[in-house]
């Protein structure tokens, strides 16, 4: 089969590697129909996450048809249509059982801190991911949810993470009636958040980003302020300018490891590994925020350490929430949005790519050109599946 | 007439500024009408729709499950464990096995809890080892690398062709310089 391969940081491209085979009872096999590149998949790109070996395949937000099924697989038969949640999990574990999903303990024998997922690096687990024709599921009876027929192709695929990881960067938020919300970085789990955002009550949202057309974007899609760092002397003081001297009342990290806006941050975090990424939003998060106010993480960061101002955060009695999304929990409520109009998660889809050409969809998409929001990846063969394109939703 | 915004004690004259400097600031209720372009603006104001509140939640909301514990899988491929557990998981990904000098590096960084910085700096370096062990790798499969399209070469002369020009002419003066200078020392020693 072909999938896309990493070969080091700035380094990927498509290469025939075997077929994946069923290792597990509880295993499935899926034929990738189509498979975004996250944002998160960034930072293996840029070769910041421990434990990326040469010769991975990513990918952790994928749909596809189920082409085998192991002997304990009950739910799912050859031929289902299925969108994967990235989180891997068992179900049965004491975190499963509180539905921490994304924090499953027997997934993941690497780390301990984090589960397991698609295509992450050998940090959370070593498993290949569906940037490729062909994936191994594991625990295909938890983890796949079968595609509704009236659920778009594109909006099913951005169920697997971007969105709900959006929607609870929101809800840990803890977002009341007419709350003020600042969402940093206007990527798609940014847009998704600011959509949420409004679902949640908020009276108010302002997307902070560098980049112009990200801007322009969110401005136009989630219907929300923008405010551009490089226009701002400094985020604290001007955030408390747009809200009444005291804050906002949510703060949304959808960045983490590699914002911009401090040359220090990105120089000890990014250049220099000194720290587990630039934790610039964090810092400009936690002085933003009113006395009282939260803040939400979702931005994802290395395992070792960061500097950041956690002194004012306990002056200031913020509650401080983070995850990684899980998937599961957010998806009958999320499809009702779809149903109802509320939202329509396919918008933020600017490119839609030959998997072959992973090499030039990474590049426009790290490097921010050709008005890049997300790209899809489109594996060979996978149209003569016969999927149907558009739905009623 | 006094332009200054602040009186010579330093206060706001200006008493919505003043207010703001002393906290004294009210929120007008919300007009659900303000935001009825947004399309579902206000659908999850209730805690209870939103699908993650509570945190922990029991028992979980999970169909089709009919296992206790998952089986242990089975392989032969060597596959690495946190220390801070004390064996392999029910289910793993065996990928990507550790091979060569940065496979040599990875078992030493395993020894390491993820509590320890060693471990995550051993894996980082082990990367960048498996990096040079990969581009040899593919030499001595008689593979010659294309590295430009690796890192998306056909994207940036389609999408940003001054960009591309501007590396390729700090690349060039890089070179050029370093080869004037091998040949400055080179003729000062002969």
């Amino acid at each position: 089969m072909i999938a896309m391969e990493y070969r080091g940081p700035y380094r990927v491209r498509t290469v025939q590697k075997p077929t994946p085979a069923i290792e597990h009872p509880h295993d499935a096999i899926v034929q990738v129909v189509r498979s975004c590149i996250c944002g998160s998949d960034l930072h293996l790109y840029h070769g910041l996450v421990p434990d990326t070996r040469v010769g991975s395949t990513f990918g952790h937000e994928f749909v596809g048809q189920v082409v085998d099924v192991g002997s304990e697989v009950r739910s799912l038969r050859v031929g289902d249509r299925v969108l994967v949640p990235f989180n891997i999990f068992c179900g049965t574990c004491f975190f499963c059982q509180r539905e921490l999903f994304s924090n499953c303990h027997a997934t993941n024998p690497e780390a301990t801190a984090v589960g397991g997922i698609y295509g992450y690096s050998h940090t959370t687990g070593g498993y290949d991911g569906g940037q490729a024709q062909f994936v191994r599921v594991p625990m295909a009876d938890v983890g796949p949810t079968k595609i509704p027929d009236d659920l778009h192709v594109e909006d099913a695929v951005l169920l697997t993470d971007a969105l709900p990881t959006g929607y609870q960067a929101a809800e840990m938020g803890d977002i009341r009636e007419g709350d003020t919300v600042v969402v940093f970085g206007a990527g798609p789990v940014g847009l998704f958040a600011a959509k949420s955002a409004w679902l949640m009550g908020a009276g108010r949202v302002i997307v902070v980003d560098h980049v112009h057309y990200r801007l322009a974007f969110a401005a136009r899609l989630a219907q929300c302020e923008t405010l551009n760092f490089l226009e701002v002397k400094d985020m604290a003081e001007q955030i408390k300018r747009m809200t009444d001297g005291l804050g906002a009342d949510v703060c949304i990290d959808c960045v983490g490891a590699e914002a911009d806006g401090s040359f220090l941050q990105r120089l000890t975090g990014v250049r220099l590994k000194l720290q587990a990424g630039a934790a610039t939003v964090l810092h400009w998060a936690v002085n933003s925020v009113r006395k009282g106010g939260r803040l939400s993480i979702v931005g994802v960061y290395g395992p070792t350490f960061n500097a950041f101002p956690i002194g004012n955060a306990l002056n200031k009695g913020l509650t401080l929430r983070m995850n990684q999304a899980s998937v599961k929990r957010h998806l009958p409520r999320l499809i009702e949005h779809i149903r109802a109009g509320h939202l329509r998660p396919r918008d933020i889809i600017t490119h839609r790519m030959p998997l072959e050409e992973v090499s030039d969809a990474y590049h426009l998409f790290s490097s921010k050109l050709d008005g890049c929001v997300k790209a899809v990846l489109i594996p060979p063969g996978a149209d003569a599946l016969g999927w149907p394109d558009r739905s009623a939703a | 007439m006094n332009r200054d915004p602040y009186t010579p004690h330093g206060q706001a004259r200006d008493e919505h500024e003043a207010d703001m400097a002393a906290g004294h600031v009210h929120r007008q209720a919300v007009d659900p009408q303000r935001y009825a372009h947004i399309p579902g603006w206000g659908v999850d104001r209730d805690k209870h729709d939103r699908p993650a509140v509570p945190m922990e939640r029991t028992p979980p909301r999970l169909d089709d499950i009919h296992w206790d514990r998952p089986p242990q899988q089975v392989s032969d491929v060597e596959v690495l464990h946190s220390t801070e557990r004390s064996g392999l998981t029910p289910v793993y990904g065996t990928t990507a096995p550790p091979r060569g000098l940065s496979g040599a590096l990875r078992r030493l960084g395993f020894r390491y809890s993820e509590n320890d910085l060693r471990r995550w700096l051993i894996l980082l370096f082990a990367d960048r080892v498996d990096v040079v062990e990969g581009l040899a790798g593919d030499v001595a499969r008689g593979h010659v690398p294309r590295i430009y399209a690796e890192m998306g070469g056909r994207a940036e002369l389609r999408h940003n062709p001054a960009g591309a020009v501007r590396k390729a002419v700090t690349v060039a003066a890089v070179a050029g310089a370093a080869y004037w200078l091998w040949q400055r020392r080179r003729d000062r020693d002969s």
